[in-house]
């Protein structure tokens, strides 16, 4: 079946809603999973990857939750296939350079994805929108639990699952939620936030995962350690960590409102705009500034206007969400013109922000 | 900014490393990341800590010798021909297998790295039963030799009919 089909349409993805989603975007649970009797991928070779893969592959396609799926080997998928379900948050960065020997499942809403031979024979995640931990947790804990009837993992009673990279091992587990943290970067709160987080042992990361930059406000926490720490402890630790950068969020955005509100509506405020009137627009500065219109949103200066608009033309303005949508030549200035034609099309119809401190609108609350 | 191992190219990979409670920063440009088999934080994080702890055990040595490093790293997996040499340019392991190979000199990384070196949690289904089963026979084991050698047999008997639940029948000489 075609990849693009089967994806969910950024209009619909938008708009999926969960818990505390204003601030949590969305939440992964992912596990590392082996079998025994053949290398680790990264050390295997080709064929023997290749056998690895032709066991991997029909194993997950036989479980239940994965009836309604997608299910490709990389080396059938095109380069811009492959960087539309990096924008997507599917496959990693690694994963989408792989060939033969290495593959890609996922289920219907992408609910459920599974990379096969990516550093481990298995990477399987779960993804929920907005904070939904224990969720996706006992979403991809009943796939894991499928699976280990019908393949032959790596265990060992003492060390636990086995993994190609030793910080993996034992659980195998890697929770984290993908933060949208505009208050506290707007206030300066951002760094210490950062190192008291991971003083904590949880690692903070930018839009990609590991090694890449804090895009558009997005910061993704998640757990180093997976050794000596049962899930659920993981899961509920992580969980009680997320509470309170929310609460943090919360405050830094208030606080914003009441001692600096100029600086805010001023941000909020140039950021649409930039989107709604520009004729040429990077793809860093687009993320960072719908970022800013998002913030605006979820402060009430954009009445009317719906959420998912913001989230899906974050989803659909990335580099090769445009190339499939005009073409594949396009060459990134030519998506600059594109992307802004793009912006202004769908902010037409957005009213400016009414950007408003507390107490500037108290006759609206005011009973008459 | 600089890359800070050939300090010359602009670093264009940068990784935040938390080591215990220490944050470290690591600058590199692309070709030193690649030279160094880099391809995220924890790989480094691994090549670095490997070094150091091979370092540290140097050090601790009465007589830090040649033979004895040569003697490191000749150790390979009987399973996969992973070597330690590669270990330490990569960070990852070869299979499965290599933690049993590697074991002696993982266990530190691991305590630097891990909450604990035993792990807690889920486990398959099958696994679980089987190691549950063969500490329950340890234990029935145990009580038999007990009450046979204070002669309470109607204990022993017991004993050994549950015991005789847990091991498969084929496999006691009695049930052949």
């Amino acid at each position: 079946m075609d990849l693009i089909n089967f994806l969910s349409k950024p209009s619909d993805f938008s708009r999926r809603t969960g818990p505390n989603d204003k601030i949590v975007l969305s939440s992964r649970v992912r596990l590392a999973r082996n079998i025994r009797g053949f290398a680790f991928p990264g050390f295997a070779k080709k064929a023997e990857r290749v056998r690895a893969f032709e066991v991997l592959r029909p194993a997950i396609e036989a479980t239940a939750a994965m009836a309604d799926r997608f299910a490709g080997s990389m080396d059938t998928l095109d380069a811009l296939d492959k960087q539309i379900l990096v924008e997507r948050h599917l496959i990693s960065r690694e994963h989408a350079a792989k060939g033969p020997g290495s593959g890609i499942v996922f289920n219907h809403q992408e609910v459920l994805c599974v990379m096969i031979n990516e550093e481990d024979h298995l990477r399987m995640q779960a993804i929920f929108p907005g904070l939904q931990l224990k969720q996706a947790y006992a979403a991809i804990d009943a796939l894991d639990s499928e699976l280990e009837g019908r393949l032959d993992y790596a265990v060992s009673k003492d060390l636990g699952y086995l993994t190609a990279c030793p910080t993996n091992l034992g659980t195998g587990i890697r929770v984290s939620a993908m933060l949208h943290l505009p208050g506290l970067v707007l206030s300066e709160q951002i760094n210490p936030i950062i190192q008291s987080v991971n003083k904590l042992g949880l690692a903070v990361r930018g839009l990609y995962g590991e090694g890449t930059e804090a895009l558009g406000n997005i910061f993704q926490v998640s757990n180093q350690m997976t050794l000596g720490e049962s899930e659920s402890d993981i899961v509920a630790r992580l969980d009680k960590v997320l509470a309170q950068i929310i609460e943090h969020e919360e405050n830094g955005r208030q606080s914003l409102l009441e001692k600096k509100p100029k600086v805010l509506f001023n941000h909020i405020g140039r950021a649409y705009g930039i989107l709604s009137n520009a004729y040429s627009i990077s793809s860093k500065e687009t993320m960072n500034l719908l970022s800013l219109l998002r913030l605006g949103h979820d402060l009430g200066f954009l009445p009317g206007v719906e959420r998912a608009l913001v989230d899906e033309l974050s989803i659909v303005t990335q580099p090769a969400h445009l190339r499939k949508k005009f073409s594949d030549e396009l060459q990134p200035e030519e998506r600059d013109l594109l992307r802004a034609d793009m912006l202004r099309e769908r902010l037409a119809g957005v009213p400016r922000p009414q950007c408003r401190a507390p107490g500037d609108d108290a006759s609206l609350d005011k009973p008459r | 900014m600089q890359c800070m191992v050939c300090k010359q190219n602009t670093a264009k990979v940068h990784f935040t490393q938390i080591v215990g409670d220490k944050m470290q920063r690591v600058d590199l440009c692309e070709e030193c990341a690649k030279a160094k088999g880099v391809n995220d934080a924890g790989s480094f994080s691994f090549a670095d800590l490997l070094l150091g702890i091979s370092g540290e055990k140097d050090s601790s040595g009465s007589a830090p010798s040649a033979p004895a490093a040569e003697e490191v790293d000749e150790l390979k997996c009987p399973t996969c021909g992973f070597t330690q040499a590669d270990f330490k340019k990569n960070g990852r392991l070869g299979c499965p297998e290599c933690y049993s190979t590697f074991a002696d000199g993982l266990e530190g990384l691991l305590k630097t790295m891990h909450k604990g070196t035993r792990h807690v949690g889920k486990m398959p289904v099958a696994l679980k039963q089987r190691t549950d089963s063969s500490e329950r026979l340890k234990t029935l084991q145990k009580r038999l030799e007990k009450a046979v050698q204070q002669e309470d047999f109607e204990l022993a008997a017991n004993l050994r009919d549950e015991i005789r639940q847990i091991v498969p029948r084929s496999s006691t000489p009695a049930a052949t």
